[in-house]
């Protein structure tokens, strides 16, 4: 077999994944934190003021970095929740399942960062703008994937169920992305864009880049972190499971004598 | 100083959403390793069950050959 398939299979077997995971999980927190500040002290320190919103611009270096997460990990979700469904894989299901509470955060952090951005500057917590409602369906998604999990008792039912429900939701996607450009509402237009100028300088840019990379780095920690207590549970008849709670419970008595 | 926190005005919806995505992700942060303790307490607590259950069954009845000798 090709070299690459085998470490595919390779990397499907949950003691193999969980040590990985474990290896690679603080570098990632590290460096989620690091860009992280790099960062914030751009966007609060360096950024200029801008000329219309004044200092209340730099709301942007939470916001828009978890608006595009709230994206990104519904996106990440749905494609393992596809590959769960279609090929049956153990680690897809939990990837998929592990994704919904982190990306349920991003969007949390994005509605109501995005409601303290509105109250200055549109004069009102919260209005049914098409960008607002759809996000608002998309943290309901992420709730609906989280709740079907809990409710059946089977895991890797729950899991098969909650992935379908994640597939549908897709179509809210484009219209999250596209709502500020077929509907002329109360939020702003995007400024940044990936093909093309932005529309935004380049001192106020970079910081909100660091950010966005910072989200990212720090989704797939959080991923990491959450998919390995996640397999312990789902395999904790496996010998492998057993060795690791022996071993940790004798370590707690040692430590607490 | 001061004027950095005052934000020209806006210091408290900006520290504000600036908390609200702080907590947010520490809370996220901790629950995974909450979650694996708690994983693992539960399966060590029923190993040591289901070790003194069986040491208690060989003791009832001492004459039984042990299936896993």
């Amino acid at each position: 077999m090709n070299p690459l398939v085998l470490w595919f299979h390779k990397l499907g077997s949950p003691p193999y994944f969980y040590r990985l995971a474990g290896r690679f999980q603080p570098w990632l927190y590290a460096l989620a934190l690091i860009t992280g500040a790099v960062g914030l002290y751009g966007g609060l320190f360096i950024a200029p003021a801008d000329y219309q919103q004044g200092d209340s611009f730099r709301m942007i270096y939470v916001h828009v970095p978890c608006a595009w997460m709230s994206l990104f990990v519904y996106v990440f979700m749905a494609a393992n929740a596809f590959v769960a469904l279609v090929w049956r894989i153990k680690l897809s299901e939990t990837l998929a399942m592990a994704s919904a509470p982190i990306g349920a955060a991003f969007t949390f952090i994005t509605l109501v960062t995005g409601s303290l951005w509105g109250k200055p500057m549109w004069g009102t917590w919260w209005t049914w703008d098409a960008r607002l409602t759809s996000e608002l369906v998309l943290l309901f998604l992420y709730l609906g994937v989280i709740g079907l999990y809990h409710a059946i008792e089977d895991t890797r039912q729950a899991a098969r169920a909650a992935a379908f429900l994640a597939l549908i939701g897709v179509v809210n996607l484009p219209i999250v992305h596209y709502s500020v450009v077929w509907w002329n509402t109360l939020h702003q237009a995007q400024t940044v864009s990936l093909m093309g100028q932005s529309k935004i300088s380049s001192s106020m840019l970079w910081p909100l880049l660091t950010m966005a990379f910072a989200t990212h780095v720090y989704f797939f920690a959080s991923l990491l972190a959450r998919s390995r207590a996640a397999l312990l549970a789902l395999e904790s008849g496996k010998d492998w499971v057993r060795e690791i709670a022996l071993r940790e419970s004798a370590q707690e008595a040692r430590a607490h004598g | 100083m001061a004027e950095f926190f005052h934000m020209g005005g806006y210091g408290a919806y900006v520290w504000a959403a600036y908390a609200v995505f702080a907590i947010v992700l520490v809370a996220d942060a901790l629950t995974p390793l909450w979650q694996r303790r708690r994983t693992l307490h539960d399966i060590a607590a029923r190993l040591r069950r289901e070790s003194t259950r069986d040491g208690a069954r060989k003791n009832r009845a001492p004459t039984t050959q042990d299936p896993t000798a």
